[in-house]
C-alpha cells in the first residue's frame, strides 16, 4: 500500500442541517457551524489544525468568488494555508482528496476540509444555462444535460420505465432516518412519485434534487493523530481522481472511461477485487434518479445493464440485505452543490465509525464515497474502513 | 446582446452575464447593515475592548466570535486613500471622488467608503471627515453615501429610533454584472462565416480522420490541431432527446414542452444540440432522420441561430444501436 503514502484518518465530521434555506445566517456561518461540529468530533480545536482546503460550487451558481478569501477568519486559518478546490459537481469529493494528499503526503499532521453552499442566495439553473453569442440557447439546467443521457441508459438496457421513481422513493425514505437531509416526506407515496410532474422527460420532478443551503467538514489527521484519537475514526484505503471531455467520437456517456479508471483506481488501491461483495455501504453521487443503475454499474457494483436489477429487487435499500446505496438519503434529498460530494465522503466515514445513527449499516467495515461533475466529467471517490488498511 | 460582422477581422459580440443575487447576512452584518438604515455606523467588540468596524463575525486573530455590537462616532480621520477619476461603470458614485480607508472614533479598524470633495487636493492622510447619508435607505452599504471633511456636511445626524428589534436586515441584494468581449475562436469564426453561406463546417481529425461539427480546432482526445475543414449535409439522425417542460432562460419565444436532441449529422462523429420541431413531440424517438430547417436567405448571419430547428425528413430512421454515439451498444463498458 505505498501508493497511499501516510495513513490518513477521519477523525471528524460536522454538517449542518440541509434546508432550502438558512435565512439565519451568513455563508461564513453557515460554513462555521459545520467546521466547529467536525472540530468538536474530532476533539480538536482551531489550533490543532495545519491547513483548510475548501470547495464550492461553480462561482456562478450562488455569484462568489474567491471563498478562499473571505472565510479564512470564520475558519480559523489566519496566518495558515488556505487552498479552494474547483471541480464543478464533484467539488466536495475532489476538495476532500486533496485534503487527503496532503496528508498521504506528509505535509501536514491535521487538515481541516470543507464545502457549502447557499443555493437560496442564487440559481443554479440559471447558472446552467446561460446563453452564449452566435449559438441557439435551447438548454434549461443539468436536467436537460442528464436527460438524454438517462433516456440512452433505459434504451440500452431495457430497464423497466419506474426504476428511477424506485430509487427516488428508495432515498426518501432514508432521509427520514437522516436529521440533516433536507426532503423530510414521511407521507410521501411511491404513487405521488410516480404522478409528479416531468420536467425533463424522463426525468419527473420527484426524481429531481433540491436546492439546498449547507454546509459539510471534515478533520483529516495522519496515522499518529488516527492512533491517538479517542473514539472510532475512519481510515483512508483507497482514493482516486479522473475526468474526461465532454465530447468526443466514441464517449460513453452513460459509463464515462474517467468513471471506469477511476474506480478501477480506487478499488485496486483498497485491495478490492469485488466490490459489491466488500463494499458494506456506498455514497454514491446521484442527482436524477437513473444514475443509482448507471454508477452501480460504471462502478463494478453490477455488470453492465443489470444495475437497475439491484433497484428493482430492493438490494440498494437499508434493509435490502444487499448493497444499501444513500442510507442518508443521498443528493436526492440533501443537494448543497458544492457540499454534495463531501457529504458522500463523510457519510461513508460515518458509517465505519459506527456513527450514523438511525441509518447506520450495522457492522459496516468498509465504505465506498463518490462524487462527479459537469456532465459526467469529473470524478472522485474513497474507501475508508473500520480498520487501518 | 448585439453582435458585429466585420467585413474582415474577427466576428465578436458583446456577453453580459448578470445576476441579482442576495447574502444573508446573519446576526452581525445584519446589525451594521441595520445601524445604516438608522445612519447609525456600529462595530463588533472583542473582550478587550478592541472594536471592528465594519462589524466582523469572527476575531480574524483568534477564530473565536464576535457578538457584541457597538455603536461608533460617525467622524473620524482618513488613514490612507486614493483617488478615483473616473469612477467605473457600476460604482456608487458619477463624479471622481477620494476612496480611503476611515477610522471612526471608537474604532479600532478602518472602513472603506468614498471621500466626496472636489478635487485630489482636498485630499490629505489624517484629515478629519463626517459621514453623509442618503435620504432614502434601505440597510446597504450605499446608505452611507460617504465621507466629507468634518463641519461641512449636515454635522451628526439626527438619530432616528434604532428599528434593529423589530425589524433587523437579514439580506442584502447583492447584483452581479460581468461584460465580456466574446470573441469566437479561431476554428469558430470560419465555421460561423458559413453559416451567413448556408453552409455547416466541421474540422477532421489528422488522427484517424473523425469530424467534429462545430468544429473547435483540437481533436479533444489527443490535443493535436485540427486544421481541415469539411462541409457537411444539412440532415442526420437524432442520437438522443430530452422533452423539456421548463422555460428557458431569455427563450419566451419557445413554447413548452420542446424537444431538444443531440443532432448528429451525416458523416460527423460527434453530434451537437439542436431544437426539433415539425412533428409531435412524442414522435420523436432516437435514430429518427432530420433536417435543418433555415431562417429565409435575407436573414441569414454569421450564426449557429440560422437553422431555426430540425424537421423529421421522412426518411428510414437509423436503428437504435447505431444511433448517436455508436460507444453505447459497442465496447463502451465490456472491460468494466
Amino acid at each position: 500500500m505505498g501508493s497511499l503514502g501516510e495513513h490518513t484518518a477521519v477523525l471528524g465530521v460536522g454538517q449542518t442541517k440541509y434546508q432550502s434555506t438558512r435565512g439565519d445566517v451568513s455563508i461564513a456561518g453557515l460554513v462555521r457551524e459545520a467546521a466547529l461540529r467536525a472540530l468538536e468530533d474530532a476533539s480538536c480545536t482551531w489550533a490543532d489544525i495545519d491547513a483548510v482546503v475548501i470547495g464550492k460550487a461553480p462561482d456562478f451558481f450562488e455569484g462568489l468568488m474567491m471563498p478562499e478569501l473571505f472565510l479564512a477568519d470564520a475558519l480559523g486559518c489566519v496566518g495558515k494555508p488556505i487552498l479552494r478546490v474547483h471541480t464543478a459537481g464533484s467539488v466536495g469529493g475532489s476538495t476532500a482528496l486533496v485534503a487527503t494528499s496532503l496528508i498521504q503526503g506528509r505535509i501536514h499532521q491535521r487538515v481541516l476540509t470543507l464545502g457549502f453552499e447557499k443555493q437560496s442566495e442564487s440559481n443554479a439553473t440559471w447558472a446552467l444555462s446561460l446563453p452564449q453569442p452566435f449559438s441557439v440557447s435551447i438548454n434549461a439546467g443539468a436536467g436537460g444535460y442528464f436527460s438524454p443521457i438517462i433516456r440512452r441508459y433505459m434504451a440500452r438496457s431495457g430497464a423497466p420505465d419506474l426504476i428511477g421513481c424506485m430509487v427516488a422513493y428508495k432515498d426518501r425514505r432514508h432521509a427520514l432516518l437522516n436529521p440533516y437531509a433536507h426532503l423530510h416526506q414521511p407521507d410521501l407515496t411511491f404513487d405521488q412519485v410516480v404522478d409528479a410532474p416531468m420536467l425533463w422527460d424522463p426525468i419527473r420532478f420527484s426524481e429531481t434534487c433540491p436546492s439546498s443551503d449547507g454546509a459539510c467538514a471534515m478533520v483529516l489527521g495522519d496515522e499518529t493523530a488516527g492512533d491517538a484519537a479517542g473514539g472510532p475514526v475512519a481510515w483512508v484505503h483507497g482514493t482516486a481522481m479522473r475526468s474526461e471531455a465532454n465530447n468526443f467520437p466514441g464517449r460513453d456517456e452513460v459509463s464515462p472511461q474517467a468513471s471506469r479508471d477511476c474506480a478501477a483506481e480506487v478499488f485496486a488501491k483498497a485491495g478490492i477485487v469485488d466490490p459489491r461483495t466488500e463494499i458494506d455501504v456506498a455514497e454514491i453521487y446521484v442527482p436524477f434518479s437513473w444514475y443509482e443503475p448507471m454508477w452501480l454499474e460504471s462502478l463494478g457494483f453490477a455488470e453492465r445493464d443489470e444495475g437497475w436489477r439491484m433497484v428493482e429487487d430492493g438490494s440498494t435499500g437499508i434493509d435490502g440485505g444487499g448493497l444499501p446505496v444513500n442510507c442518508s438519503g443521498g443528493v436526492l434529498s440533501s443537494n448543497p452543490i458544492g457540499a454534495s460530494g463531501m457529504i458522500r465522503f463523510a457519510e461513508a466515514a460515518l458509517q465505519v465509525r459506527g456513527m450514523a445513527g438511525e441509518h447506520q449499516v450495522d457492522g459496516a467495515q468498509k465504505a465506498f464515497g463518490h462524487a462527479y461533475g459537469g456532465g459526467a466529467q469529473y470524478f472522485a471517490m474513497w474507501v475508508v474502513g473500520a480498520n487501518k488498511p | 446582446m448585439s453582435k458585429e460582422l466585420p467585413a474582415q477581422g474577427r466576428l465578436r459580440a458583446d456577453l453580459v452575464i448578470e445576476y441579482p443575487f442576495t447574502r444573508t447576512t446573519g446576526p452581525v452584518v445584519g446589525a451594521f447593515m441595520t445601524g445604516l438604515r438608522d445612519r447609525r455606523i456600529v462595530g463588533s467588540r472583542r473582550a478587550d475592548g478592541w472594536v471592528f468596524v465594519p462589524a466582523a463575525e469572527v476575531d480574524p486573530d483568534t477564530g473565536n466570535p464576535l457578538s457584541e455590537i457597538v455603536d461608533v462616532a460617525s467622524v473620524g480621520v482618513v488613514e490612507t486613500w486614493t483617488w478615483v477619476d473616473p469612477p467605473r461603470p457600476g460604482s456608487p458614485w458619477d463624479d471622481p471622488h477620494g476612496l480611503a480607508l476611515v477610522r471612526l472614533d471608537g474604532a479600532n479598524t478602518p472602513m472603506l467608503h468614498g471621500v466626496l470633495v472636489d478635487s485630489v487636493a482636498d485630499m490629505a492622510t489624517g484629515m478629519r471627515v463626517e459621514a453623509v447619508w442618503r435620504e432614502e435607505r434601505v440597510g446597504h452599504i450605499t446608505d452611507l453615501l460617504g465621507f466629507v471633511p468634518e463641519g461641512t456636511g449636515t454635522g451628526q445626524p439626527d438619530r432616528t429610533e434604532k428599528s434593529a428589534v423589530a425589524d433587523p436586515v437579514r439580506s442584502i441584494r447583492t447584483p452581479i454584472r460581468l461584460e465580456y468581449d466574446f470573441i469566437p475562436s479561431a476554428a469558430a469564426q470560419e465555421y460561423l462565416r458559413a453559416y451567413a453561406e448556408k453552409r455547416i463546417l466541421g474540422n477532421r481529425s489528422p488522427v484517424d480522420g473523425a469530424v467534429f461539427v462545430p468544429p473547435r480546432g483540437v481533436d479533444p482526445r489527443s490535443g493535436v490541431e485540427t486544421t481541415e475543414m469539411v462541409e457537411l449535409p444539412h440532415a442526420g439522425h437524432i442520437g438522443n432527446f430530452c422533452v423539456t417542460h421548463l422555460p428557458i432562460p431569455g427563450r419566451s419565444d419557445l413554447p413548452t414542452p420542446y424537444v431538444s436532441a443531440w443532432i448528429h449529422l451525416d458523416g460527423a462523429d460527434i453530434g451537437f444540440l439542436g431544437l426539433v420541431s415539425g412533428c409531435e413531440n412524442d414522435e420523436v424517438r432516437i435514430g429518427m432522420r432530420v433536417q435543418a430547417v433555415w431562417k429565409a436567405d435575407e436573414e441569414l448571419g454569421a450564426t449557429a441561430e440560422n437553422i431555426l430547428y430540425w424537421e423529421p425528413s421522412g426518411e428510414p430512421d437509423v436503428p437504435v444501436e447505431q444511433a448517436g454515439n455508436r460507444a453505447w451498444l459497442g465496447e463502451g463498458m465490456s472491460d468494466a
